[in-house]
Order: structure tokens, then sequence, then C-alpha cells
């Protein structure tokens, strides 16, 4: 079991507060991810709920048990780093094996268990080599293994992939899905990355400032963004923003229309631009048009469009698709 | 683009570095040549360089006079055993100081630093008290606890250093593996600075080794260490220059060889970090 409970959680670093009040129920199973720019306490949220921080005030739960107080050791769950945090000075089996050493678990059950998470994880070749002469993808699996062999309450990942390269990247976020399917465990990931935020989670929590804008299902996202920050924070490439007299006909301080909410046309429309640098990645263009009045805007069109650089277009959003923002930003 | 030095500006300062090096090195070779003369050699109006009568007998003669070997082993107990305490201490202290430091740490290892500054001499009187009361004068373990204290806040500095280069990162691992202070500690933390630790008890074992002031003044007979006894020739033996440097020596002997020994190890203990 693993539902984790914040209630009220706050966390300062002397004067400065950087998580004024947060609450969330996290449900046992379920994959949540915590996404958000830079320094809005992404981690220190997730450090929190592992013990390596201590709360200012409130109350974080396990499975209803209070664990505020408690050590990370004692709380049972497990962490994988962005910097993978191996032991350099053991070999890959000792670092698998050192959670189930510190839980005084027989010799033989610890061989047992460590080599079944080895071949899971295509660690079994590397068993004795030093983390030293792993590659990144490989430390990263040494840091699954780790974690998983003890079968832990909840999974907390902070920015795991980071440092890998693009394609690796891509495979470990489907092992790492794949891998939460097979367990079912409890899994809170942390990411700046958007993709990786709608990809993977169950529900997520975006975060900014230190508060949670909105906690909801990738597809709640993206369909009902609770405020302007959490519609321009989530889709790629970003929601286009208009302020002003064009909002306010919409009965809005300003509206959002998403790059791929458009209709392009050479002859007429609602919005005349002109196109600047159209980006071509094959199955997509992303043309960045210049509108008059309305400033720069984002279209997302399939790939065989021939606009180039200096063409006029008309853009016409689709009404049924425009969010709408009062003036604090709210959606309404 | 690679700088570019040219070769008589090599020679030149090879040449200078040697020569400041022979001149720095002449007293301990001079030491060394003269324990192998004859007393009348050794103050011959004449001086020789390499010794022409080749004798070992100042070294039975020194031996006979004092005792080298209770010397020796006492130096051996009060610096390893000062320097094993001080790690005992300082290992727990350093962890808290990089890892889990307060407001003040900074200031403590400023605090701890500035107690160095001050002469030795300046608490001669209430140590020499306090050891007497507590009947601790001319005792071995009395002269390890002075000695341990004494290394204390190199000992904390040196750690703290090398512990500050071990990332945080692998430290909470451990923690979220279950691991308890305890083990965290000993299972992570020292098999992870090992090459500083060594350096530290190197260079610690050294400095207690080459302790004279408090050595000689909190000892006599039973307690002395081999810079008490160098110093007990020194004295009313002055005039018997080969004996005294056979004694100096025995004296500094071990600890050369245990310094030349581990050269390689002092180096990259010192330099940790400096170049990861
Ligand atoms: N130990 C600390 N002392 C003081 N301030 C801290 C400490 N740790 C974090 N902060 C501050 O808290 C804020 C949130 O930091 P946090 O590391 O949680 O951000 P993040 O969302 O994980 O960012 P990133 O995506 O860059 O990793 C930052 O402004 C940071 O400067
Ligand atoms: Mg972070």
């Amino acid at each position: 079991m693993g539902s984790i409970t914040l209630e009220h959680v706050n966390k300062s670093f002397g004067e400065v507060q950087v998580i004024p009040d947060i609450s969330l129920d996290i449900k046992d199973g379920e994959f949540v991810v915590f996404v958000g720019p830079s320094g809005c306490g992404k981690s220190t949220l997730l450090r929190l709920i592992a013990g390596l921080e201590d709360t200012t005030s409130g109350t974080i739960k396990l499975d209803g048990q209070d664990v505020t107080d408690a050590p990370p050791a004692r709380r049972g769950l497990a962490m994988v780093f962005q910097s993978y945090a191996l032991y350099p000075h053991m070999t890959v089996r000792d670092n698998i094996a050192f959670p189930l050493k510190m839980a005084k678990m027989p010799q033989a059950e610890i061989d047992k268990k460590v080599d079944y998470a080895a071949r899971t994880l295509n660690l079994a070749s590397y068993l004795d080599r030093r983390p030293r002469a792993l590659s990144g993808g490989q430390r990263q699996r040494v840091a699954i293994g780790r974690a998983i062999v003890r079968e832990p309450k909840a999974f907390l990942f902070d920015e795991p992939l980071s440092n890998l390269d693009a394609a690796l990247r891509v495979n470990m976020r489907l092992e790492i899905t794949e891998l939460h399917q097979q367990l079912k465990t409890t899994m809170i990931y942390v990411t700046h990355d958007q993709v990786e935020a709608m990809t993977m989670a169950d529900r997520i929590v975006v975060l900014n400032a230190g508060n949670v804008e909105q906690f909801g299902s990738p597809l709640d996202l993206y369909k009902k963004p609770a405020n302007r920050f959490v519609a321009g924070f989530i889709g790629s490439p970003k929601m286009n923003f208009v302020d002003g007299p064009e909002a306010t006909k919409h009965g809005a301080h300003s509206i959002g229309v998403r790059p791929e909410h458009f209709k392009l046309s050479t002859t007429e429309g609602a919005w005349k631009g002109t196109v600047g640098v159209a980006e071509q990645l094959g199955s997509d263009t992303f043309l960045h048009v210049q509108t008059d009045g309305l400033g720069l805007m984002t279209i997302r069109t399939d790939g065989d469009q021939t606009f180039k650089h200096g063409d006029v277009v008309w853009l016409t959003p689709d009404p049924t698709r425009i969010y709408k923002f009062d003036a604090a930003g709210k959606a309404i | 683009m690679a700088r570019r030095v040219s070769t008589s500006t090599k020679v030149g300062f090879t040449v200078l570095a040697w020569a400041v090096a022979l001149l720095l090195f002449s007293p301990i070779l001079w030491t060394v040549l003269t324990a192998f003369k004859t007393e009348a050699e050794a103050i011959a109006s004449q001086p020789t360089f390499f010794p022409q009568n080749f004798t070992l007998e100042n070294f039975g003669a020194v031996q006979d006079r004092s005792d080298y070997f209770k010397h020796a082993i006492n130096s051996i107990i009060v610096s390893f055993g000062s320097t094993i305490l001080g790690l005992i201490i300082a290992i727990p202290a350093a962890w808290s100081m990089a890892f889990a430091p307060s407001k003040r740490t900074k200031d403590i290892l400023m605090w701890m630093l500035s107690t160095k500054m001050m002469p030795a001499v300046g608490v001669l009187i209430p140590i020499y008290l306090i050891f007497r009361d507590l009947r601790l004068l001319d005792t071995v373990h009395g002269l390890t606890l002075i000695m341990t204290l004494i290394n204390l806040p190199i000992i904390v500095w040196m750690l703290y250093t090398y512990f500050k280069e071990i990332p945080v990162d692998i430290l909470e691992a451990a923690r979220m593996d279950g691991a308890e202070l305890w083990n965290e500690i000993t299972h992570v933390l020292v098999p992870m600075a090992v090459p500083g630790i060594a350096s530290t008890l190197l260079l610690n074992v050294i400095l207690a080794w080459n302790e004279a002031f408090w050595t000689i003044t909190l000892t006599s007979g039973r307690a002395g260490t081999l810079t008490a006894f160098i110093s007990s020739f020194s004295s009313p033996q002055g005039l018997f220059l080969a004996k005294l440097s056979a004694a100096s020596l025995l004296a500094i002997a071990p600890i050369l060889l245990l310094g030349w020994f581990s050269q390689k190890q002092l180096v990259r203990g010192l330099t940790f970090g400096a170049v990861k």
C-alpha cells in the first residue's frame, strides 16, 4: 500500500518561504508527476515527502499514518536521484543489495532478489563492475534496481532522465511507465519536461512558486486548464495568448488559443499576419506568424504545408477551443 | 595554447630549486653523516664531510645511556593513539559540520582553528596544574590525551574539507535505502573518504610524533617520547655531537620512513578535490 497525503504542508528555508501551503491526496498505485518551471519547489516537495527535508508546518501521512517526524530510513520509500547517487566504492551488485542489507535480510534472499532485479533491468553482465565503469543509462538502471529490490511503499523520482540523451530518455520513459504497470506501486515523478508529464502521469500536479496550480489527469489539464499559467505550461508548442480589445470581444480579460486549434488560409480569416520562421519537423510544421496588432503566434499545421518566410496568412481560431481568462488569470 | 617556457628559464629554475632543496636538506644530511663519526672527528677543527672512521658505536652508546626503544614505543603509542582517538571524535563532528551545518558552524570552525594560533606556552600553567592534580604528569595516557586535544582542530578541519567534496546526494540515497546514521557513516561516508582520512591520519601522526613542547614539559623519565629523548641528550651531552646526531637520527628515522613510503598518499590526500 502506498497512499500519500499532504495536509497544509509549509516549508521555509530561513526567511524564504518556498512552499506556502500545499494539500494533496495521492492514491495508492497512482503515477503522479510534479511539473513546473525551475525553482518552483518540485524537488523540495518531493524531499519533504521523502523526509530528507523537515516540514516547517503541516502533516505528511503515508497510508494514513503520520510520518511528518519520521526519518527517511523509517518511511519505506525509495528514491531515484537525478545524479543517480550510486555508491562509487561498491560494485553494482552491492549497490543494489545495499537497501536489503540495511534491512538485515538473509544473504541468500538478497542474492535472489538482486539477480532477479538485474535480469529485469538488463544489468546481469555488469554486476561486478563499479558505477564508474557504466554509461549514464546503465547507471540510471542501477539506481532504479536499487529502488525496486526493497519493494517500497512508493517510488520518488527527481528528474531521473535529465542527464540522458534524447533517444535514451524516450526509452527510459517507456521503461519506467512499463515498470509502473508491472509493479502497480505509487510513483511520484518530478520533471520540468511537460512531455514526460503528459505521457507518464495518471495525474499531474502543476506547481508554480510553491503553489499547486492544478491537480488532474493530463487530458484534464490540456482541455480544462484552471488558469492561464497551466494553459501556458501544458501543451507544446505553448498556447498563444491575446489581451486587449480582441479578448474583450470574447468577454474575457485575455484569451488563449493552442497552436493546433487554428484554421489557416491565404485569402480570408479573423487575424491577418506574416509568416516569420517556419520550422519543419516532417510530421508537423510550426509557423511563427507575426500578426497585425496581436503579436507573434505559433501555429501547428501538417508537414506538407509550403508556407515560406514573408507569406501573408489569415488565422481563424476554432471558436469552440478558445480559452478565456479573467484579470487574475483564472479560467472562465 | 600551451604556455611556452624557454629552455634557459627551465634550466635556471631547476638549478635554483635544487640549490634551495640541498640547502634545506644539508643540516639533516650533516646529522646523518655525523652520527657515523667518532666523537673526535665530529668536533675536529678541520671538519670532514664523510666519516673517516665509520663507526656504529654512537648508537650503542645512546641506547645504553637512555633507553631508545622505550621512548620509541611511547612515541608510537602517543602519536597513533592520539590520532586514532582524534579521528573517532572528529569523524562524527566533521560529518555534522559538512552535512548538517547550523548557522554557527562556520564560527565554530574558525574558533577551533584560532586555538591553534595561540602560543602553547600561554596555557602551560593551567594545563600543568590540571595534569598534576589529575596525576597525569609523566603518563603515556595523559600525553595521548593532550596530543589528541592539540591536534583535534586540524583533524576536524581536514576531514571537514574532504567531506565537503562528497556529494550529499549519496548520503541521502543511503538514508532513503534505510541506513541509520551509524550505517551511513560506516558504510558510505568513511569508505568514500578513505583517501582523505588516510592522509589526515598520516599528517597528524607526523605532527604528534614531532611535537616537542608538551612532550618535554609534561614528561620526565617514564612517559618520555623521542622528542624528549633527543632533548635529554642535547643539554648535558651537548658536546658529544656524534652521540647527539645518532640520537636525533634514531628519533626521526621512523617518521621519515613513514613519510617516505606514504608520500604519494599524502600528496593525493592533501590535494584532494583540487583536481577531481
Ligand atoms: N537548502 C535550501 N536553502 C535555501 N533555499 C533553498 C534550499 N533548497 C531549495 N531552495 C530554494 O527553494 C526554491 C525551490 O527549489 P527546488 O529545488 O525545490 O526547485 P525545483 O522546482 O526542483 O527546481 P528545478 O527544476 O530547477 O530542479 C528555490 O528558489 C531554491 O532556491
Ligand atoms: Mg529540482
